[in-house]
């Protein structure tokens, strides 16, 4: 396949970026789009290019680092998979594509395609634990949970906190993720005993981080790989008034 | 407790309800318009009078000029804030699947906020005092005004941004207050569309029969 990308190319946070166009030959369909980067980055370091800085790690949708938004959609057209799942078979020869940044204020370019979500760890510390002490694992079946509350529980916890959801978002929203957290702990018995605390707190980290408010359109849900629910997002926002 | 007060949950909760108590005054608005279709001015203008002086109903009053300028102010920061939060927009566009009338809200906000201006000058303000006319015939003002054509237009056009602003807040609403249901979000959603064409096509007819059939 003969493909044009554009890519956003941006040296670091203080100066202005733009796209540059790079024409692909040979781009098999076969091809993970990760490795049709890499393929591009090959070329690139050969031609004594900077290689264009992309977010990496598992390569197998679980680490939630390799955020970028293509042709209009967070990790690309395909739903509930991360960029690292996408192939290139769903592209067609002659296409264009257009790769950028995740955009969102919290979310500053470090470089190229990286931001810096380190605006969802704050919110992570603020609240997203319990308080327990350390030691051998307690008896599992002490506190016994339904098995659907579990499942729900579970649904929730799979976030892998990539940032789709505010890469989608029109008010580059955290709600998806920070419901999803908060729900994790909400559902669950032990998660009970701080969760006015938590809710607070988390809410109120967000807020200050600077992420946008929640308009109930629904693009997080439709982007997300892990196909976390707006129902999560109705109980956080029942938390947070349960809270006051 | 004040930053539980302004956080971000607490403005969208007060924005939904004082949208939510707007919804219930639409169909008593309705209703009461509904009578200027009769030919006789005296139960329309009896209504009108009644909603003006009865006690209880200047309670009502008080609490819908409140809540037109609470759900506005609240809805103008939001929408502000929220485009502040991306100052750089992205090239390929956003073609995530979203509920469609939600990315418009602010305009089909904007527009029923012209036309509410303008219902006011033509109306409340008479009420008031603030500007001439009999408060006592609104029967014949309305009439009059339903005999422009250009009047016709921008109410009609109004009320069909209004019904596109009216989908997306309906079951926006509910979500906003932590109420999403398995069973109920679904027929909620439905009861949305149906509130959202019944509101617009009840006004468009009033409009449509006195400007083109009296
Ligand atoms: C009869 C008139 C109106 C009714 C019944 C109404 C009702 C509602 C309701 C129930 C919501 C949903 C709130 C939520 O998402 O939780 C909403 C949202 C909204 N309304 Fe209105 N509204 C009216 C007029 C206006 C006006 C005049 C504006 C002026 C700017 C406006 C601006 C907005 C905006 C911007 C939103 C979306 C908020 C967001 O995305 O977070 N509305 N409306
Ligand atoms: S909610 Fe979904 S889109 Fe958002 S961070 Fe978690 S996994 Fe990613
Ligand atoms: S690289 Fe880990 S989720 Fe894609």
């Amino acid at each position: 396949m003969k493909l044009t990308l554009k890519i956003w190319r941006q040296k670091n946070a203080q100066v202005k970026g733009n796209f540059e166009t790079y024409r692909m030959d040979n781009v098999s369909p076969e091809m993970a789009f990760l490795e049709m980067l890499d393929s591009l980055n090959k070329r690139l370091v050969e031609e004594d290019k900077d290689p264009v800085a992309f977010d990496h790690d598992c390569r197998e949708g679980i680490c939630g680092s390799c955020g970028m938004y293509i042709n209009g959609h967070p990790h690309g057209p395909v739903p509930a998979i991360t960029t690292c799942h996408l192939s290139m078979r769903f592209f067609k020869d002659g296409e264009t594509v257009w790769i950028e940044p995740w955009r969102a204020k919290p979310f500053p370019v470090i470089k190229d395609l990286i931001v810096d979500r380190s605006a969802f760890d704050k919110i992570q510390i603020a609240g997203g634990y319990i308080s327990v002490n350390t030691g051998s694992a307690p008896e599992a079946n002490n506190i016994l949970v339904p098995k659907n509350v579990s499942d729900e529980a579970f649904n929730s916890a799979i976030c892998i906190g990539c940032g789709a959801c505010v890469a989608a978002c029109k008010n580059a929203s955290a709600m998806l993720f920070v419901s999803a957290r908060i729900s994790q702990f909400a559902l669950l018995p032990q998660g009970r005993i701080e969760a006015k605390a938590r809710v607070r707190a988390m809410v109120d980290k967000m807020d200050e981080v600077g992420f946008g408010s929640c308009s109930n359109t629904g693009a997080c849900e439709a982007e997300c790989p892990k196909q976390i629910k707006l129902t999560n997002i109705a109980r956080m926002n029942r938390e947070f008034y349960k809270a006051f | 407790m004040s930053k539980v007060l302004f956080a971000s949950i607490s403005k969208k909760f007060v924005m939904a309800l004082a949208g939510l108590f707007l919804l219930t005054f639409l169909p008593v608005h309705l209703i009461i318009n509904l009578m200027l279709l009769k030919s006789d001015p005296a139960s329309f203008n009896e209504a009108a009078h009644f909603m003006a002086t009865f006690p209880p109903v200047k309670i009502f009053e008080v609490v819908l000029i409140a809540s037109i300028l609470i759900h506005v102010t609240y809805g103008i920061y939001l929408q502000i804030s929220n485009w502040l939060v991306r100052p750089v927009g992205y090239v390929s566009g956003n073609k995530s699947e979203t509920s469609f009338f939600s990315r418009f809200m602010i305009w089909t906000g904007a527009t029923v906020l012209t036309f509410l201006v303008l219902h006011f000058f033509n109306f409340y303000f008479v009420k008031l005092g603030l500007v001439d006319g009999d408060p006592e015939d609104f029967y014949s003002m309305a009439h009059n005004l339903f005999k422009i054509p250009a009047y016709n237009y921008i109410y009609l056009s109004c009320f069909i941004l209004l019904g596109f602003h009216l989908f997306h807040a309906f079951s926006s609403a509910f979500q906003t207050l932590g109420l999403n249901h398995r069973i109920w979000t679904p027929v909620v959603k439905k009861v949305a569309l149906f509130y959202a064409i019944l509101i617009p096509a009840g006004f468009g007819l009033i409009s449509v029969t006195l400007w083109l059939f009296r």
